[in-house]
């Protein structure tokens, strides 16, 4: 039989994006663009220091500058019962201090005026007293016994917040005791940020019936409405949340941020719409940081180099509340994803967390739930077992892999595995890059005095929370939703519960829906981010949105395609048994001429349905995946570096990703090469150091190193395709494996190059100065 | 990133320019192409009770070789420098360190006078001017005075220059024959300022050895730096790797770096050595005619 034709932006097809044709030209609607009559400005009062007790606090000045209407403090919000907010992990959080501050750039008070200029001025005219306290920056020194308490508010006697462990403690240690050899790294990830272009900010408005709408750079809306009915106490009918376009969310725009918070307060208080929008700064300094976890590393393997066991003792920096923004019953989120690719057969991860005066965290930075961190251990662990060895990190990686054979396969840390060929993407990779002769170029090299490193990460990423019976914030389970409705004439809207920040859901689900559906995806328009129209759902970060509402879109079509097929039958008077959905219409079991479009179908459903059946073609769709689906990927760096300056070119790229079942494979390379960038960062170039008085030593762009178009490797990209078994399209998330797996491969690449020496670390970023360091030793000229 | 109020100034003659200044006794600031000063006015870094703006005078956007010197003027954007068919092919070190500075959109709009004059020692013509032995004229109330570039900077954003002075001209003095400049930055990502940078001009004699030799550093001092010692170690010398090893070391040790993101002290030293003996080879290279 004849290839069916193609509906026009099925699955597959790289269609050009929906939402392009007004962010190319300078048309999207960011909270920024917002402007409502009379609407006020708000800026923010921060604090110089990292730990100080606010000995005073006066308004008096500000209130005098020409168009400042008032000045919010932390009493003002006291007197409310809204100086204090919880985070998503349970935590407690100040809005605004009453009487200590906890770290540099905390917000202080707010300012609001008739224009931003008044604002600022107003912020510069406030009066604060400080009186300087003890500052807790290394949260190794956080957790010794003479180190200050931060959290006296909360009855702590110390500074550790929680200890979390997974796996089998005596097994593993007999394991590695038993193993020929034993490898142990300690690996700094430190403090980053994610850096959106777009920074946070909202326009708080109450309408004279009281109810609330505030436009909003939120991942995450419905969530949010939630959380602020829960705290507020106004009625949820009553607030309306509105993400419109989102320039760039990376996990820092799921939490609730105490400049939402005192905006809505501004805006009930003068009774006028008020726009806060945060600048870099304040981005930088006081929204929730990434990673910052410092892990010892060990794994064992046997003569042949089959690793045996690992075990994992990390130290968690959460600055002074655990704001991170993890499935409530993962603290260290989805850490334990770090067996990788390999059939660890016993293995003991352990997480402590603890306080310093740093900013509230870590949330994920497209890092799927702290995979990154797991990511990165495994695989820097796997190169230097490698290099211990004396066997080459691939062949290492080959004798060790998980066979395709053995999915679904259940790590030694419990998660089951949905599918994989991890070995099928490796030997692409290498295949791709050339991997014997660039070891062979390596070895003339190293001869010569030459440095040039070949650095794997052959990562297993765990996205699409999540199954309901193990995965919910703040109680409420992430299932993600679809709601479908065809018009009269065969035209679909449909609206999410998720929302998109430039991953491209309006095409991705219109693709799917144009799929499932029969219906070209120019009649297909989606809808997100509004809580006022769109079904409920959990929003969008951890690469959920395909696995979770992408799934909800093909099961809620399906659904319509039932109801779909009683009216074909009704039409074509035959009995709905005898319909079958194929080639993407409805048509008489072995009587293909004999058919009905969805178009077709769905004026039936308003003009002419059969009698007793409602009318209307809709559906509505809470998915609640079964499990979570595991991408993978294998990658390959290839860097030379200058010995004399400790400077790195990566010379070469090679990414080969596996996502399943790709819904358009122009988006999903896009997702790729941006993922891939933002892991070549953090590599290389993205940190936030804290000096001992806790002042940030990256507060702008000057020294938040965001790399350019000309520091960034040329990425060259390929895939396998894996599809997952139980996801209605086989799909997987791709959101954030680029980001997960790119950053052990550079790192390991690096360490490669210097061999000769003998390293076997480097913290990332690696900066010039630090191989430097490597190269020349302490002593250097 | 919101400015305080102040007084704005937008005078068409340099004359006007300096009136307007001497009434302000100090408390104005020149606003030539901004890349500095804006972002230290949004940052409230800078808090001028008057901005003068001496974008809409006349005649200060050139560049001009006579017979004796190369003159730029102050409002030449830096990327119209290093358009110029002069620098390319007589000031290598000009030439290299305007593709260098910052991003195309600040070198659209930097100037090369305030990139001098600005004090920053990590802005990147000064190293260059005091390796060219250039020199800038000073236009004040009392008439115009010239200052020799390596008698200019006495502190991070600090001069000789007086309050009511305006820096009109750069003179450099006219590339000789068998002359050759290059410059080196290294730096962490393109926009950042130097991690450090080094400027080299050389003369060569006929035996091609150097008979005359200039080493300006960025951002590894005060001010940017001219390494006199190091100099005046090339003059005589052929570029053979033992000169190489004798003028870098004292280019290092005429460094006064201190550690930050970019780096500790003995690296960034240690990399002012390495690209000093990088730099001066190059140079050499185009004193023969490479380029």
């Amino acid at each position: 039989m004849a290839e069916a034709t193609p509906i026009p932006g099925g699955i597959g097809q790289s269609i050009g994006r929906k939402e392009d044709a007004r962010f190319i030209r300078g048309k999207g609607n960011y909270v920024d663009d917002v402007n409502l009559p009379g609407m006020l400005f708000m800026d923010v009062v921060r604090s110089p220091y990292a730990h100080a007790k606010i000995t005073g606090l006066r308004k008096d000045a500000a209130l005098k500058v020409p168009g400042v209407l008032a000045v919010i403090t932390g009493a003002d919000l006291a007197a409310a019962k809204l100086a204090w907010m919880p985070t998503l992990m349970s935590d407690t959080q100040m809005v605004l201090p009453t009487d200590t501050v906890m770290f540099q750039g905390q917000e202080v008070a707010a300012v609001v005026g008739v224009d931003r200029y008044a604002a600022a001025d107003g912020v510069a005219a406030v009066e604060v007293d400080y009186e300087p306290l003890p500052v807790v920056v290394d949260p190794f020194k956080a957790l010794q016994p003479d180190a200050p308490v931060l959290r006296t508010d909360k009855g702590k006697k110390d500074n550790h917040i929680w200890h979390w462990e997974v796996g089998d403690k005596a097994g593993t240690e007999a394991a590695l005791k038993a193993s020929a050899v034993v490898v142990t790294e300690k690996l700094y990830i430190p403090r980053i940020h994610v850096s959106s272009i777009e920074t946070c900010g909202c326009v708080a408005s109450v309408d004279v019936s009281g109810k609330l709408t505030v436009w909003m750079t939120t991942q995450a809306p419905h969530a949010i409405r939630t959380v602020f009915a829960l705290v507020s106490g106004l009625p949820e009918n009553n607030i309306r949340i509105i993400s419109p376009d989102i320039g760039g969310g990376f996990g820092g725009k799921v939490p609730v941020y105490p400049g939402y918070v005192i905006a809505v307060v501004a805006a009930l208080t003068t009774g006028k719409p008020v726009k806060w929008i945060e600048d870099r700064t304040g981005n930088l300094t006081a929204d929730s940081f990434a990673r910052d976890y410092h892990i010892e590393a060990e794994i064992g393997a046997d003569k042949n180099g089959k690793v045996t066991a690992l075990r994992v003792k990390t130290l968690a920096d959460h600055g002074y509340t655990d704001a991170a923004a993890n499935p409530s019953k993962f603290p260290a989120g989805l850490f334990h994803i770090i067996t990788g690719s390999y059939p660890f057969s016993k293995a003991f991860v352990e997480v402590d967390a603890a306080y310093t005066n740093k900013p509230p965290g870590g949330i994920a930075y497209r890092c799927s739930f702290r995979v990154t961190e797991a990511v990165f251990a495994i695989e820097r662990l796997m190169d230097n077992l490698a290099h211990k060895m004396n066997l080459d990190p691939a062949e290492l990686r080959m004798r060790n892999f998980i066979p395709p054979e053995a999915f679904p396969y259940t790590s030694a840390l419990g998660w089951t595995y949905d599918s994989g060929n991890y070995a099928g993407a490796l030997k692409k990779a290498m295949d791709t890059i050339g991997y014997d002769a660039l070891r062979k170029e390596q070895a003339e090299k190293r001869k010569r005095g030459e440095l040039m490193g070949i650095g794997i990460s052959s990562f297993t990423e765990i996205v699409g929370a999540g199954p309901s019976k193990t995965f919910d914030i703040l109680g409420i389970k992430m299932f993600d939703s679809a709601e479908v409705r065809i018009h009269p004439t065969g035209k679909v809207i449909a609206r999410f519960g998720t929302k998109s920040q430039g991953q491209g859901h309006e095409t991705t689900y219109a693709q799917i829906l144009a799929e499932e559906l029969g219906i070209p995806v120019d009649g297909i328009s989606v809808e997100e981010g509004d809580t006022d129209t769109a079904p409920y759902g959990l929003g969008t970060y951890a690469s959920r949105s395909t696995p979770t509402a992408g799934a909800a879109a093909a099961v809620a079509a399906r659904k319509i395609r039932e109801k779909g097929a009683k009216i074909a039958a009704h039409l074509l008077e035959v009995s709905p048994n005898d319909i079958e959905w194929k080639d993407h219409k409805f048509q008489v079991k072995g009587v293909p001429e004999k058919s009905k479009t969805m178009a077709d179908v769905a004026f039936a459903a308003y003009t002419n349905h059969p009698q007793g059946m409602e009318a209307g073609l809709e559906a509505v769709d809470y998915y609640d995946p079964p499990n979570m689906t595991y991408p993978f990927g294998s990658y390959i760096c290839v860097v030379d570096i200058d010995k004399e300056t400790g400077q790195v070119k990566v010379r070469r790229f090679v990414a080969i990703d596996d996502c399943g079942t790709i819904i358009n494979p122009m988006i999903v390379d896009g997702q790729i090469h941006g993922g891939l960038t933002m892991g070549f960062a953090p590599a290389m170039l993205e940190e936030i150091p804290y000096d001992e008085q806790g002042n940030s030593r990256a507060p702008s762009f000057l020294e938040y190193l965001l790399p350019t178009a000309v520091e960034t490797p040329k990425w060259e990209t390929g895939k396998t395709v894996t599809p997952s078994p139980h996801h209605p399209l086989g799909a997987k998330g791709v959101g954030e494996s680029a980001t997960v797996g790119a950053p052990a491969a550079i790192a390991n690449a690096v360490i490669d190059a210097l061999q000769p020496y003998g390293v076997t670390n480097i913290d990332i970023p690696i900066s010039a100065h630090k191989v430097w360091r490597a190269i020349h030793g302490a002593d250097a000229h | 990133m919101y400015p305080p109020s102040f007084d704005y100034y937008a005078p068409t003659s340099v004359d006007e320019a300096v009136r307007l200044l001497d009434q302000h006794q100090g408390e104005a600031k020149v606003l030539a192409g901004g890349q500095s000063l804006i972002g230290m006015l949004k940052l409230r870094l800078a808090q001028p009770g008057a901005l003068i703006d001496i974008n809409r005078i006349p005649d200060l956007s050139y560049v001009r070789e006579d017979a004796t010197f190369l003159r730029i003027g102050a409002m030449t954007r830096i990327n119209e420098l290093h358009a110029s068919d002069a620098v390319k092919a007589r000031y290598g070190v000009l030439f290299d360190a305007t593709a260098e500075i910052a991003d195309p959109t600040v070198r659209n709009w930097g100037t090369v006078g305030g990139n001098a004059v600005h004090g920053d020692p990590g802005n990147d013509l000064p190293a260059c001017f005091l390796a060219l032995d250039a020199e800038y004229q000073a236009q004040g109330p009392k008439g115009s005075r010239t200052i020799a570039a390596r008698k200019f900077y006495t502190d991070s954003f600090t001069n000789v220059l007086a309050p009511n002075e305006i820096v009109t001209e750069i003179h450099v003095p006219k590339a000789a024959a068998g002359s050759g400049s290059a410059y080196s930055k290294m730096e962490r990502k393109v926009g950042d300022f130097a991690t450090a940078a080094v400027a080299v001009t050389v003369t060569l004699a006929a035996n091609g050895s150097v008979a005359k030799a200039g080493i300006g550093l960025t951002n590894v001092g005060p001010t940017a730096l001219y390494a006199a010692q190091a100099s005046d170690a090339l003059v005589g010398k052929t570029g053979t790797a033992t000169d190489l090893g004798t003028v870098g070391d004292l280019a290092a040790k005429a460094a006064s770096p201190v550690a930050d993101n970019r780096g500790p002290v003995d690296f960034k030293q240690d990399m002012i050595r390495v690209w000093t003996r990088r730099t001066v080879t190059r140079a050499i290279a185009r004193a023969k005619g490479g380029s």
